[in-house]
């Protein structure tokens, strides 16, 4: 088991950046545990939820934004419905999610992978384009369809378009990640 | 209030059948969205999973559009789209947030973000605007006979604060909707439990268990149906409905609805205003359920009146509409 010197680990620099970024006050969080108990994606957290409020408390960057939990999260904000004290918990860990990624910490690469993929068909379509998104993750992972299954029945009930719709402001959209790109570049 | 209306992606791919049954439960109804022209995706999971001004610029550009039609507010079926294009312009009303956003823009939006119009999901604006009474008023086709599991996704009640609408633990307008439609609603503790969004891609074993959990308990409940409101939810109960079999050894076989096409259908629309035949898991036997139950009702309302030798009442109109739901099968 790793052991951490609480006096000399607390990095207050971590804690306020993410009081600041996610506009919450994570000091009232008094560790109830009620995040853990109602998150859906609990089962498959290396940390749960409210172990990860308690690395913040404690300014444990580290813990924090090196887990797994952070990736799996589905933005369900089951936690913010329920915290007593009103901490919007899914901005938190959607805060420490933007962090980890700033840090290079990506823990679980087909996840991001996804989101790229769905935001490459937005930025050279003007709109998310499911095949082009499958397509883009394949290449992306280097993945087979591990969906395979219920491609017959999405093909059969011509759900899915194979043709992708270009809105006619596109290349305003490519501007708006161009510039989202350059600020990152920057940063 | 003025509305235009912000169809969303999937509409135009996996949900089909939710844009073509809101359509033309908007026509039945006599509802008057204005069409917001060139819009564009808002960016949904993705981009506020990697950054929430990337997020609000790519919904603020559509609130922008919106605006410049002369609307006061937006209406969109999905709840995804509801969820970033509110939470766009609530959060543009922090200065240094809409500077940002702005700082993505080709122009800039209005000084007071307020100016931007909400956005509003559909279910809310016929349950608060249009009103259940009217709706019930308008069924010609009650859903007698059929137990419904309302499932309403994570996001059309969350973030309370924002949303302001129903409750985010136990919301009721779907229930309420279907009830006034005529369908017995079961209670349902997973409303609101999370089905594994757009997980199915990367991680298809979290929305296979999550989606497992779900199905089995409206099954548990005795649903004959599970009711939804979001392009994702759907296309993870039912079209992954097999993978959720798979993963948890139970067969279910509940169709998946989305709730404007029960809607549609009570109010008397067919065929390619309900898109019944896109869903994976078939409704027939749902529909011949309702069909049956209501030639029940029809016989017990008028056993003295019929003659003998003739149909029950209603029972030819039901006849007709059931070669029709077959045939849209």
């Amino acid at each position: 088991m790793k052991s951490v010197r609480l006096d000399q680990a607390r990095d207050e620099h971590f804690l306020r950046r993410v009081q600041e970024e996610s506009g919450q006050d994570i000091s009232t969080c008094y560790q109830c545990g009620k995040c853990s108990a109602g998150c859906p994606g609990a089962q498959f957290y290396d940390r749960q939820v409210s172990q990860i409020m308690r690395a913040v408390q404690l300014g444990l960057k580290d813990e924090a934004l090196r887990n797994r939990s952070l990736w799996l999260c589905m933005s369900c904000q089951t936690c913010s419905a329920r915290c007593p004290n009103n901490i919007d918990v899914a901005t938190v860990m959607e805060t420490l999610r933007h962090m980890a990624r700033r840090e290079g910490w990506v823990q679980v690469r087909p996840i991001e992978s996804f989101w790229k993929a769905f935001l490459d068909t937005v930025r050279m379509t003007g709109r998310s384009f499911e095949v082009g998104v499958m397509a883009d993750f394949m290449l992306r992972t280097g993945r087979g369809w591990s969906n395979m299954e219920i491609a017959p029945a999405a093909l059969s009930k011509r759900k899915l378009p194979f043709l992708p719709h270009f809105i006619q402001g596109r290349d305003e959209i490519a501007r708006i990640f161009k510039r989202y790109a350059e600020k990152g570049a920057r940063q | 209030m003025k509305y235009a209306y912000y169809p969303g992606c999937s509409g135009y791919g996996t949900s089909k059948e939710y844009e073509a049954s809101t359509q033309a439960v908007i026509r039945s109804l006599k509802l008057d969205f204005t069409d917001i022209g060139d819009w564009s995706c808002c960016g949904s999971t993705p981009a506020h999973s990697l950054d929430a001004v990337l997020s609000a610029a790519l919904s603020a550009r559509n609130l922008m559009l919106a605006a410049r039609t002369g609307a006061e507010g937006v209406v969109t079926p999905c709840p995804s789209c509801l969820s970033n294009l509110k939470l766009a312009r609530h959060r543009m009303q922090k200065d240094d947030f809409k500077a940002k956003v702005d700082a993505l823009l080709d122009a800039p939006t209005p000084p007071d973000a307020e100016d931007l119009p909400d956005t509003f999901s559909f279910l809310q604006v016929l349950v608060e605007q249009v009103g259940l009474d009217s709706i019930g008023k308008a069924v010609a086709k009650p859903l007698s006979g059929v137990k419904v599991a309302c499932y309403y996704g994570c996001l059309m009640s969350r973030p309370k604060d924002v949303m302001c609408f129903d409750d985010p633990e136990n919301p009721m307008a779907l229930d309420n909707l279907m009830s006034a439609l005529g369908a017995e609603v079961v209670p349902f503790s997973l409303k609101t439990e999370c089905c594994g969004a757009s997980f199915g891609i990367a991680r298809k074993d979290m929305t296979a268990n999550l989606v497992g959990r779900i199905l089995g308990t409206a099954k548990a409940f005795g649903a004959d149906a599970v009711v939804t409101a979001c392009p994702l939810c759907h296309m993870n109960l039912d079209l992954r409905q097999a993978q959720a079999a798979r993963a948890s050894g139970e067969k279910f076989d509940l169709p998946v609805f989305y709730f404007t096409q029960l809607l549609g259908y009570s109010l008397g629309l067919t065929g390619a205003d309900l898109m019944l035949e896109k869903l994976v898991i078939s409704p027939e036997a749902f529909f011949k359920k309702v069909t049956a139950s209501r030639a029940a009702q029809n016989q017990q309302r008028e056993p003295e009146a019929a003659p003998p030798s003739a149909e029950p009442a209603g029972a030819s109109e039901e006849g007709g509409a059931q070669t029709e739901q077959g045939g849209a099968l």
